[in-house]
């Protein structure tokens, strides 16, 4: 296989239907062999850039195109580059791992006899050592990474392009691709461009970073340590984590706790009866601190954060929430309820939040202010407190701007303030946060840090569940290491 | 998504999938030109018998029948109130005729209900979906691309039973889920669709980033038909002519266009 | 401030029409097939004992073809969406089998039809709730067949027919434009020419 050659002159590349450009007069060469980290702004066109060297921006119905972009001297025509992209659940085609490899061979028209020993070599190359006939049902997100790369590499394309590829795994399956993607590039056989914001985890494989500017055209091509120096700080005001910059944020002193705000005492968790996922001899969540859940993929971490926030309700065992925190009994003077699982919705809202790891599981409507005001409007409060909390927590998560669009519209980062921003809003006295840095770049990090800070400080107790190291660091004032569940 | 992971191991494995579906329709659509006991009953028993002989096992079976069984009476109700009369009136109210012609047409309906849904439902169950798919673009001939875009689109749906469920856990944390039942199901349905719909974009960017649904291609599983899907055909064209050839004998044929 | 770049239309099938297309039948047939075991058994026997009155309750599962209209907008879509849900009702083992691919088929011809007849040039309101209307007269047509309703009473069949189509036009064509609408404002449809109407220039 040749490495191949890019070339882009003054491109640029507006969607239909859209006044601005994604991207205006980029100018850039990249020779054979070559391995470049793509940065710029959110909305500076990295993505379009990327699906444009793949051939797959679409007809000319979709949108309208300025100067040239080649690939080896020609358009780049669908299939002649590998692309992975970010999302590990839309990248897989066919239901097993040898037929999802071996779609793109067939799509090429490659002989039936050459694609198989192609389909192995290509599994073998990314370090999936699965059977063919595997379920791709059932593969965590790294390996799913790994199988679309595998899929791009038996195609054996010059380019290869990685669009955020990392950036929905946990550390683990981070790694894996990574190393795979190394080992691949080594003898330099394939050209690479890497978009991605985690500076740290490439910067030992590509030779090279190119930064592009939100209004258009490049502002800095170089070897990474020149442009990080010029442009460092920058950049990572921009998002990016940039190697030596860190998010200048300390610790707070943790204050002594009260007592357990909730218990669990011989917990079983699960979905269905006959598949528990994991049980619990005894757990306390100390009131007023950071509580850190962490352990590997399936050990059940979420499982046991949505059944301690009432949502699910135990297989076995209880949970129980401190008296003073619990709604009071159905009769008149019957003691207060402790078992969040019996406990109504609305109850719930000023008791214990939860924030998921999908926000877009939460958004029930149709604009941003109508999105946190659900829950208040559900309590019945009155309007004039509606519109003002609602105008204040806007405010404190930069979305004033945002407030008349729709949540579905929004940005990752944006999603995830506006997901937190509606359990903020009723201010529940125990927030569960489930993977809150998943995925999100530094400006987005440090905003999410500082608003959960702000509620440790103003007495909420607060539980995540998370892989984030940084996190921990910050926020593991009480941690829990859940094992592997046999 | 793998439905043959729960059916048992029965000679219609031998068959390629495209061959159980025109063995349906053959087995389905004579049958309507027709309304009547005899040609019901006969198809019924034709398809328990040869069920039993290629491997299903009874349980199987009743527990793959029975929602027609439930269904049946309901359309039979209908035509016995309905139906056109003749014959001594038994019920007369207003639109509803109950006669000695609409019980015989209802006891027909019913009959036929059965004969419709058992067969069907039996030979649809054990399909796999990437078989399926390579049979009506290979065997069949359909265009590649409709066939193996379908079939992508169609394996997004395992993931939707989790998201159901993260769907619905949210809106019990929203303070959502005490009322409005149709409001928070009509809510989740939406969101449900928009996830649905931007994942299929995705997937489908990936698909032509793979060089998808441009020129011919070449198929890396292959699939062929034989002997036995040759079989299959010839005897669901016998069986309907045995039950067809029944009603016309037995005098109870009735065309549905007297 | 620069004016929107001009789409050029096109009627061919692009990947993202497919494997959309597959989506939304697959979808559809999802949702109604939890439906057929437990409201679709009420309202039918509700249907099965007034005079043809049941059709009003039978619009909402017309919608599939609807939406694969107002949404992929290329000739075809409403069949495909239709066939695709009636496939996955029929193999997650609704009791119906192989008839509801033919009531998928008969379906999707019926709004089709109406597409066909606004030259796949108009997605209103008037195009959809006929579309939804489309549908239902050919589910009615084949049900003259299937349940034998050919047999039954004149008057049943015009009571039948009449409410169908009403329930049609509301349930599915008017039920399906504001869902499309609402899709739209999402954000889900950017790539398709319904998402693009409903946008403001950003």
């Amino acid at each position: 296989m040749r490495p191949a050659q890019v070339c882009l002159s003054r491109w640029g590349w507006r969607h239909a239907g859209r006044a601005a450009w994604a991207t205006s007069g980029v100018s850039l060469r990249i020779e054979p062999g070559e391995r470049v980290l793509l940065l710029g702004a959110s909305g500076a066109g990295k993505s379009t850039l990327l699906h444009a060297l793949a051939g797959v921006l679409g007809s000319s119905d979709e949108g309208e195109e300025a100067g040239s972009l080649t690939v080896d001297g020609v358009r780049p025509r669908p299939g002649s580059c590998g692309l992975v992209m970010q999302d590990p659940d839309a990248q897989t085609i066919l239901e097993r791992v040898g037929d999802d490899v071996a779609f793109g061979l067939e799509n090429l028209a490659v002989p039936r006899d050459e694609i198989w020993p192609r389909v192995r070599t290509a599994l073998a190359d990314v370090g999936l050592a699965l059977p063919l006939d595997h379920s791709t049902e059932r593969l965590s997100g790294g390996q799913r990474q790994r199988l679309a790369l595998a899929g791009a590499l038996a195609m054996r394309p010059g380019l290869l392009l990685l669009d955020e590829p990392t950036a929905n795994l946990d550390p683990v399956g981070v790694e894996e691709v990574r190393d795979a993607v190394g080992r691949l590039v080594a003898d330099r056989s394939t050209t690479l461009v890497v978009v991605e914001h985690r500076i740290a985890t490439w910067l030992p494989i590509v030779d090279r970073v190119v930064v592009l500017a939100a209004g258009g055209g490049v502002v800095a091509d170089g070897a990474p340590d020149e442009v990080f120096s010029v442009h460092g700080a920058e950049l990572a005001a921009l998002g990016a984590w940039v190697p030596g910059i860190g998010h200048g944020l300390v610790p707070r002193v943790p204050p002594t706790s009260a007592g357990p705000i909730l218990s669990a005492r011989d917990l079983t968790i699960g979905y269905e009866a006959e598949r528990p996922v994991r049980t619990v001899a005894a757990l306390d969540l100390p009131t007023g601190m950071s509580t850190t859940f962490t352990g590997a993929n399936g050990s059940g971490k979420t499982t046991l954060a949505l059944t301690l926030a009432g949502l699910l309700p135990p297989l076995s065992g209880h949970v129980e929430a401190s008296p003073a925190m619990s709604p009071p009994g159905l009769r008149p003077r019957g003691d207060a309820r402790t078992d969040p699982a019996q406990w109504r919705s609305k109850e719930l809202l000023t008791r214990l939040g939860t924030v998921f790891q999908d926000p877009e599981h939460q958004f029930v409507a149709s604009t941003v202010a109508d999105e946190i005001a659900i829950g208040l409007r559900a309590l019945r409060r009155p309007a004039p407190e509606i519109s003002r909390r609602v105008a204040e927590l806007l405010e404190q998560l930069h979305l004033t701007r945002l407030a008349k669009a729709n949540p579905f519209t929004l940005s990752g980062g944006e999603k995830r303030r506006l997901s937190v921003g509606t359990v903020l809003a009723t201010s529940p006295d125990v927030m569960f946060l489930d993977e809150p840095t998943f995925g999100q770049d530094r400006r987005t990090w440090v905003d999410l840090v500082r608003l959960v800070t702000a509620q440790l400080e103003a007495g909420t107790t607060v539980v995540s569940v998370t892989h984030d190291s940084d996190y921990l660091d910050l926020l593991g004032e009480h941690r829990v290491h859940l094992e592997a569940a046999s | 998504m793998s439905v043959s992971n729960q059916a048992p191991r029965t000679a219609l494995d031998r068959v390629n999938p495209v061959t159980r579906i025109a063995a349906a329709i053959i087995v389905s659509l004579p049958l309507l030109v027709t309304l009547d006991w005899v040609s019901g009953a006969t198809m019924s028993a034709i398809v328990v018998v040869t069920a039993l002989a290629l491997g299903f096992r009874p349980v199987f079976i009743a527990r793959r029948v029975w929602p027609v069984l439930v269904f049946a009476p309901l359309a039979g109700v209908s035509m016995a109130l309905y139906g056109k009369p003749g014959g001594s009136v038994h019920v007369d109210w207003f639109l509803i005729h109950v006669t000695d012609n609409s019980l015989r047409l209802a006891l027909a309906v019913m009959l036929r209900v059965l004969a419709l849904g058992a067969p069907t439902i039996l030979l649809f169950t054990g399909i796999d979906p990437t078989d399926l798919a390579d049979g009506l673009a290979q065997v069949w001939r359909l265009p590649a691309r409709f066939v193996l875009g379908a079939l992508a689109g169609f394996r997004l749906v395992s993931r939707f039973v989790d998201d159901w469920r993260s769907l619905a856990l949210a809106r019990r944390a929203r303070g959502l889920g005490d009322t409005g039942a149709v409001r928070r199901w009509a809510s989740m349905a939406f969101a449900m669709l928009v996830i649905a719909i931007r994942r299929g974009s995705k997937l489908a960017t990936a698909m032509e980033a793979r060089g998808f649904g441009t020129a011919e291609r070449t198929w890396a599983r292959e699939s062929s038909v034989g002997p036995a899907d040759l079989a299959l055909v010839l005897a669901c064209v016998a069986a309907v002519s045995v039950a067809l050839v029944a009603a016309v004998s037995a005098g109870t044929f009735w065309a549905v266009w007297s | 401030m620069a004016s929107p770049s001009q789409a050029t239309r096109t009627y061919g099938w692009r990947v993202v029409d497919i494997v959309v297309t597959s989506v939304l039948g697959v979808a559809t047939g999802i949702i109604f097939l939890g439906w057929n075991f437990v409201g679709g058994a009420g309202f039918d026997t509700l249907d099965k004992v007034t005079p043809g009155l049941g059709g009003l309750a039978v619009g909402i599962w017309l919608i599939g073809g609807v939406l694969g209209g107002l949404i992929i907008r290329k000739p075809g879509a409403a069949l495909a969406v239709e066939l695709i849900a009636a496939s996955v009702s029929a193999a997650l083992g609704s009791q119906w089998g192989i008839t509801t691919l033919y009531s998928g088929l008969a379906q999707g011809l019926g709004a089709e039809l109406i597409f066909l007849v606004f030259a796949y040039r108009r997605w209103g309101l008037v195009p959809a709730a006929l579309a939804g209307a489309g549908a239902a007269v050919g589910e009615w047509i084949l049900e003259l067949f299937i349940p034998g309703n050919i047999a039954k009473s004149v008057a049943f069949n015009v009571i039948y027919l009449v409410s169908m189509v009403i329930s049609g036009a509301v349930l599915a064509g008017g039920v399906g434009w504001a869902l499309t609408k609402a899709l739209a404002a999402s954000g889900a449809l950017s790539r398709f020419a319904a998402g693009r109407e409903a946008r403001a220039d950003v």
